[in-house]
């Protein structure tokens, strides 16, 4: 990627908004037009930050989440492209187990809760358990759907030429299906956080969602404030690694080339 | 040479050193490509069959879409098939290619002296691997024929062939549909198939972009002496280009016709619409 002054004022376009609604924030908080026991000030929320980053706290809690919610979108995105590959590829297969797999994609994880806690207790296999099971199904789905909708054309032409079935899949079936399996892959870094604040807030004893439910008891409105931005920013970040990636290998693809 | 009948396909042990074909081409300046398959004097009195079809019939279900089919094709004859929509010339192809099985009779297909099949289809569509540069998809055509550098080298030159050695390393979705089906028809043509069969590969394509692939086909297949097996529903396209035309009528060849004209042909010459007149006449003589 380049960095002219185009592309940067282009990419800096979308961070305006955001700007302007912390200028008015803040503003609005030192103007005591906000309580300060209903939200706390930008600045506060700065200095809570730097306080916390010298504490090493910050540090240590992001780390926890961070490799907990890595950890669990490894498990469940490699069970769920395992799944979706093989359902995509063999019918007994998908005859199989997607009906299953269907059913239960219907539970919300999050319903699971009291029970993984009753597995599990709050140690860290219960929010691996509903990390990697929130992350499954949407790379599941996506992948599954890719594989299923790779022109048929291509493949009678990959046969045609006399492609074996493991050239066929490397050169044909995975690269059609890896659009679709991007937008599961995006969707399932946004669950993954969803997934892993939720866990953290109700069960915990570190990490980021643990910080932000022992700031509550002790009335600490910005290191509160401060949690949400950072899971803000985690998310955001994990979006545009999966961007990145999607511009790496999807370069053919005629939405890509306007770089 | 060896004639195998479809079903008993046997994988023949490749030897691992310089093929002829890959020696001519290091020896061969660019722009004198085609060294290996120099036109072989086409003799017409004693040819080798390409392929012939005995009582062959194929139906699906109740319908018969090919009825007791008797073909024999002359090794390097230019051949067209001619008939309305659903007469079963595309099924005759699928089975020339291997792609169905006739339900009943017999077809052998020449594989070649090098015993491969090689046998090639150009489709209606180009059927490019959109996620592949051009290079590599023409490099397809080689699969399990040859890989890496000698592979690149002979893309590259048959690419050369078409006119699109320049675009080589560039995505299909940047090229027009005259220049990826120009692909396609090199990616078909670079393991040098020994038959080529074309479903309808220039009828998506606009009327001048058509001419200008016509005398490209014309021309490779000048050079490269394969048997070629155009499905149309162009009869002035099929009496332009083919040595002989087969009009397909409810699953029976209903005039089997030799167009003997010199080459190159000229479009609209009164030779060449008497000859479409004629096959007009059987296409829809019931109803005239």
């Amino acid at each position: 990627m380049k960095f002219t002054a185009q592309s940067i004022l282009r990419n800096g376009t979308g961070w305006l908004l955001p700007a302007l609604i912390i200028l008015a924030w803040e503003i609005a908080a030192r103007t005591e037009l906000i309580s300060p026991n209903v939200m706390a000030a930008p600045s506060a929320v700065v200095e809570a930050f730097w306080r916390l980053l010298l504490s090493g706290e910050l540090v240590r809690n992001i780390g926890v989440s961070t490799a907990r919610a890595l950890s669990g979108f490894v498990i469940g995105g490699s069970i769920g492209l395992i799944f979706g590959l093989a359902n995509g590829l063999s019918g007994l297969s998908r005859n199989l187990t997607d009906t299953t797999l269907q059913m239960v994609r219907n539970i919300p994880h999050l319903a699971l809760i009291p029970l993984v806690i009753l597995w599990f207790g709050i140690d860290e296999e219960a929010k691996l358990f509903l990390v990697a099971l929130g992350v499954f199904f949407p790379i599941y789905v996506n992948t599954l759907l890719g594989i299923q909708s790779v022109d048929p054309q291509l493949v009678e032409m990959g046969r045609v030429y006399g492609m074996s079935r493991t050239t066929l899949f490397f050169r044909v079936i995975l690269p059609g299906a890896l659009p679709a399996i991007f937008v599961g892959l995006r969707y399932a870094l946004g669950i993954m956080w969803l997934t892993l604040i939720v866990a953290e807030t109700i069960a915990a004893s570190s990490g980021l969602g643990y910080m932000a439910m022992q700031a509550r008891e002790f009335l600490l409105i910005d290191v509160v404030v401060l949690s949400i931005l950072i899971y803000a920013l985690l998310g955001k970040l994990a979006d545009s690694f999966a961007r990145l990636l999607e511009r790496l290998t999807l370069q053919w693809h005629p939405a890509f080339q306007t770089a | 040479m060896s004639v195998i009948a479809l079903d008993q396909q046997t994988k023949p042990a490749r030897p691992v050193k310089e093929t002829a074909e890959a020696r001519a081409l290091r020896e061969t300046p660019p722009g004198h490509w085609f060294p290996y398959a120099a036109p072989k004097p086409r003799d017409h009195d004693n040819r080798d069959i390409a392929f012939s079809f005995r009582g062959v019939s194929r139906k699906f279900g109740d319908k018969t879409v090919l009825d007791n089919i008797d073909l024999d094709v002359p090794a390097g004859q230019f051949i067209a098939v001619i008939g309305k929509s659903g007469c079963g010339k595309s099924t005759l192809l699928r089975l020339l290619t291997g792609l169905d099985k006739p339900t009943s009779g017999t077809l052998t297909v020449n594989k070649g002296i090098e015993g491969e099949n090689r046998t090639r289809i150009m489709f209606q569509e180009p059927r490019l691997l959109p996620w592949a540069r051009i290079a590599r998809n023409v490099e397809v055509g080689l699969t399990g024929i040859a890989k890496g550098t000698e592979a690149r080298e002979k893309s590259l030159a048959i690419l050369n062939d078409v006119g699109l050695a320049d675009r080589a390393e560039e995505w299909p979705s940047v090229l027009s549909g005259g220049q990826r089906q120009r692909v396609a028809l090199a990616r078909a043509l670079v393991a040098h198939p020994y038959i080529l069969a074309l479903d309808e590969p220039l009828g998506a394509l606009d009327a001048l972009t058509r001419i200008e692939m016509q005398h490209l086909l014309e021309s490779i297949w000048q050079q490269q002496a394969f048997t070629a097996v155009l499905v149309t529903h162009d009869v002035a396209e099929a009496v332009a280009l083919a040595d002989r035309v087969i009009v397909i009528d409810q699953g029976r060849i209903a005039l089997d016709l030799d167009i003997p004209l010199e080459r190159p042909r000229r479009h609209g010459s009164p030779e060449l619409a008497r000859l479409e007149g004629k096959i007009l006449d059987t296409l829809f003589g019931d109803q005239e």
